[in-house]
């Protein structure tokens, strides 16, 4: 995992709340076995017709819109399926960082496995970001604090030890593996056996 | 009392390896892990990158649902892998299986089936367990006093290699669903009214556990159609204290224990509730007596109506995009929507008694015309319980399709789908846009409703078909 400490970089933005793991990347592109090359399944429905062209309306496909690092989003961004085919195909099309109001759960885990930031901001500051889709935005990793084009500071909260991975670029197996010996004394230790 | 602990504290700490700190997360035992096909490869890929080897096989528990065919066959290695993705996908599973030591109720196992199915069939999944599995709908097992979640592929890697994961402990959220059902109404019916009160991320960041009198009196079945969709809810967990009914659907199953092992897990499980001075950190409350068939109208499981109720008018982007996705009308029933297709299956409906439920509304009637109605037992042992009560006979003479099992059309990857601009009324957990096919429309419903909607060829209340 590549460390991420800090991000400068325009936004696209989708406001669209609940947007599930099933429109992130649809499950007919989960009989992969790779982690690779996902990219161009990423928002496929919402993003192609099905002729395979493009969608002109959908925020991704505008040209001003290409090479954005941050994508914003509506509440519950990430919802539904525990497929960590999701924040995959984010990263490989491109974003280091998203921006909601709220992540569900198993897809906020998954992608700060991942190097994938998630930025929860207040409703205020969402619906600043909403109204200025291209905002040029500064994300200091390490401080938890995300600069605006007005220079206002706008703190984010996020787990330490996620933090700490995410800006040392360590994977956590390494951690777990560190606790071998506490895993086997709880497995001799233990009143039952499962 | 501040010795009260709930559920999720007893279970939480009976299986913390290292505490959490503010600095570091717990890092919390694992006691059953589920794989299948789909979620595992590129965990294994990591093992094998970095040469190692999984530390608990025995706790591990593999079978293939999400990828594999259903069509029927004369026997499961005649199954017919839609697509290279997916053969490669259960060829890999089948070496990953041989080459880590891992059980694998594959092809050819006469108990394979949906994972979320097969753990409880097995007795595999029991009260005060921690149960992980790279699927979301884990939180099945939470039927049975288990903590039960669904990880991501990298946190499978972790289990593989440690049988730990790192995990902060989750808030709590009590569900209390007093009252009794009218009849005609089910666990379907009670876990949609609670996703439509709470909302999709209602239970972000909790595990919830269910209680109350109309949970009580549910058999284990409909126990586990709640808790599998308490993900819908946003929850990492669902939970339901193990009681009587609990203890004697786990009797004699293959992998419970027996004699005087039988005697001292029962008294252990005995002691798994929420004690009641316990503090949740959030409490919300059902009257189930005021309950009917519920279904889904939106784009997500939290957008539900009574099926005799209007269709809530639009008061936002997200809601309006969502009712023109579905081509539904505000202030109009579910009822005047006509529908292509019925599937009675998946991990939340696809037990002996929701294949019973939808028998006992298609006996003696037929699909009407135009509908397909498709019938996926959940598993293998499910698929024969059936045939042996002759519920197939009821299935294909009223003309559905009778399947072999996997999750199907539930999310439609391994060939079983909706196509465009259908309308189809499915047993299954989710209604997102997409999910059953591109450009699939999914109404949520209960087995009853589902197989009422097949007969009636529209959205229909089964209590006008008893």
């Amino acid at each position: 995992m590549d460390a991420l400490t800090t991000l400068r970089s325009r936004t696209v933005v989708l406001p669209i709340r609940d947007i599930d793991t099933d429109q992130i990347i649809p499950a007919r592109f989960l009989t992969t076995t790779t982690r690779d090359g996902l990219g161009a399944a990423l928002f496929h429905d919402l993003r192609f017709d099905k002729d395979g062209s493009e969608r002109a309306e959908f925020p991704l496909n505008d040209p001003a819109s290409r090479n954005c690092d941050i994508l914003v989003a509506g509440n519950n961004f990430g919802c539904g399926s525990s497929r960590e085919h999701a924040p995959w195909a984010l990263l490989d099309y491109g974003f280091r960082a998203v921006i909601s109001t709220e992540f569900a759960d198993i897809f906020q885990n998954n992608s700060l496995k991942n190097g994938l930031l998630p930025i929860i901001v207040d409703i205020d500051t969402h619906a600043w970001l909403c109204a200025n889709p291209g905002a040029e935005l500064r994300v200091d990793v390490v401080a938890s604090q995300l600069t605006l084009p007005d220079g206002r500071i706008v703190e984010y909260p996020i787990d330490a030890f996620a933090r700490y991975c995410l800006t040392q670029g360590i994977d956590q197996l390494g951690y777990l593996r560190n606790q071998a010996d506490a895993i086997a004394r709880f497995e001799e230790t233990r009143p039952w056996k499962p | 009392m501040p010795d009260a602990r709930t559920l999720l504290e007893k279970v939480w700490a009976e299986h913390v390896v290292v505490p959490e700190t503010a600095d570091t997360p717990a890092v919390l035992y694992i006691d059953l892990h589920l794989i299948h096909e789909v979620t595992t490869p590129q965990a294994f890929a990591l093992l094998r990158e970095r040469g190692l080897a999984v530390r608990r096989p025995d706790l591990t528990l593999a079978t293939m649902d999400h990828s594999t065919p259903t069509t029927p066959a004369a026997s499961f290695r005649d199954l017919a892998v839609v697509g290279e993705g997916a053969a490669n996908q259960i060829r890999q599973m089948e070496e990953n299986c041989r080459d880590f030591g891992i059980e694998l109720y594959g092809f050819g196992s006469e108990q394979r089936g949906i994972v979320h199915v097969i753990g409880p069939e097995l007795g595999a999944s029991q009260p005060g367990k921690t149960i992980v599995c790279g699927d979301s709908h884990t939180s099945t097992h939470g039927a049975f006093g288990a903590l039960a979640f669904g990880i991501g592929t990298t946190e499978v890697g972790h289990v593989l290699a440690t049988q730990c994961l790192l995990q902060r402990k989750p808030k709590s959220l009590a569900v209390d669903v007093g009252g009794r059902l009218a009849p005609g109404v089910t666990a379907k019916d009670v876990i949609l009214a609670i996703i439509g009160k709470i909302g999709v991320d209602g239970g972000t960041g909790h595990v919830i556990e269910y209680r109350g009198n109309a949970i009580r009196t549910l058999d284990m079945e409909g126990r586990m159609t709640i808790c599998n969709m308490s993900i819908e809810a946003g929850a990492r967990a669902g939970l339901i204290g193990p009681d009587e009914t609990t203890f004697e659907f786990l009797a004699g199953r293959p992998r419970v224990p027996c004699g005087e092992a039988w005697d001292e897990a029962l008294r252990r499980w005995r002691g798994l509730c929420s004690d009641e001075a316990a503090q949740f950190d959030r409490t919300v409350t059902i009257d189930a007596s005021v309950l009917q068939p519920m279904v889904t109208f939106g784009t997500n499981p939290g957008m539900v109506v009574g099926v005799n109720d209007p269709v809530p008018e639009a008061n936002d982007a997200s809601f309006r995009k969502a009712l023109d996705y579905m081509k539904v009308t505000p202030g109009k029933p579910m009822s005047e929507n006509a529908v292509d297709v019925v599937f009675v299956g998946s991990c939340t409906n696809g037990r002996l008694s929701d294949l019973e439920q939808a028998a006992g509304i298609l006996r003696g009637r037929k699909v009407a015309d135009g509908v397909r109605m498709l019938v996926v037992p959940g598993s293998q042992q499910v698929k024969r319980r059936a045939e042996e009560l002759g519920l197939h006979r009821v299935f294909i003479e009223a003309g559905a399709e009778w399947r072999e099992s996997g999750c199907s059309m539930c999310l439609g990857m391994n060939g079983d789908t909706v196509a465009s601009g259908q309308l189809s009324v499915s047993t299954s957990n989710r209604n997102f846009e997409g999910r059953q096919g591109i450009g699939a429309r999914t109404v949520l419903a209960s087995p009853a409703t589902a197989a009422a909607s097949a007969v009636m060829g529209r959205v229909a209340d089964p209590r006008n078909l008893t």
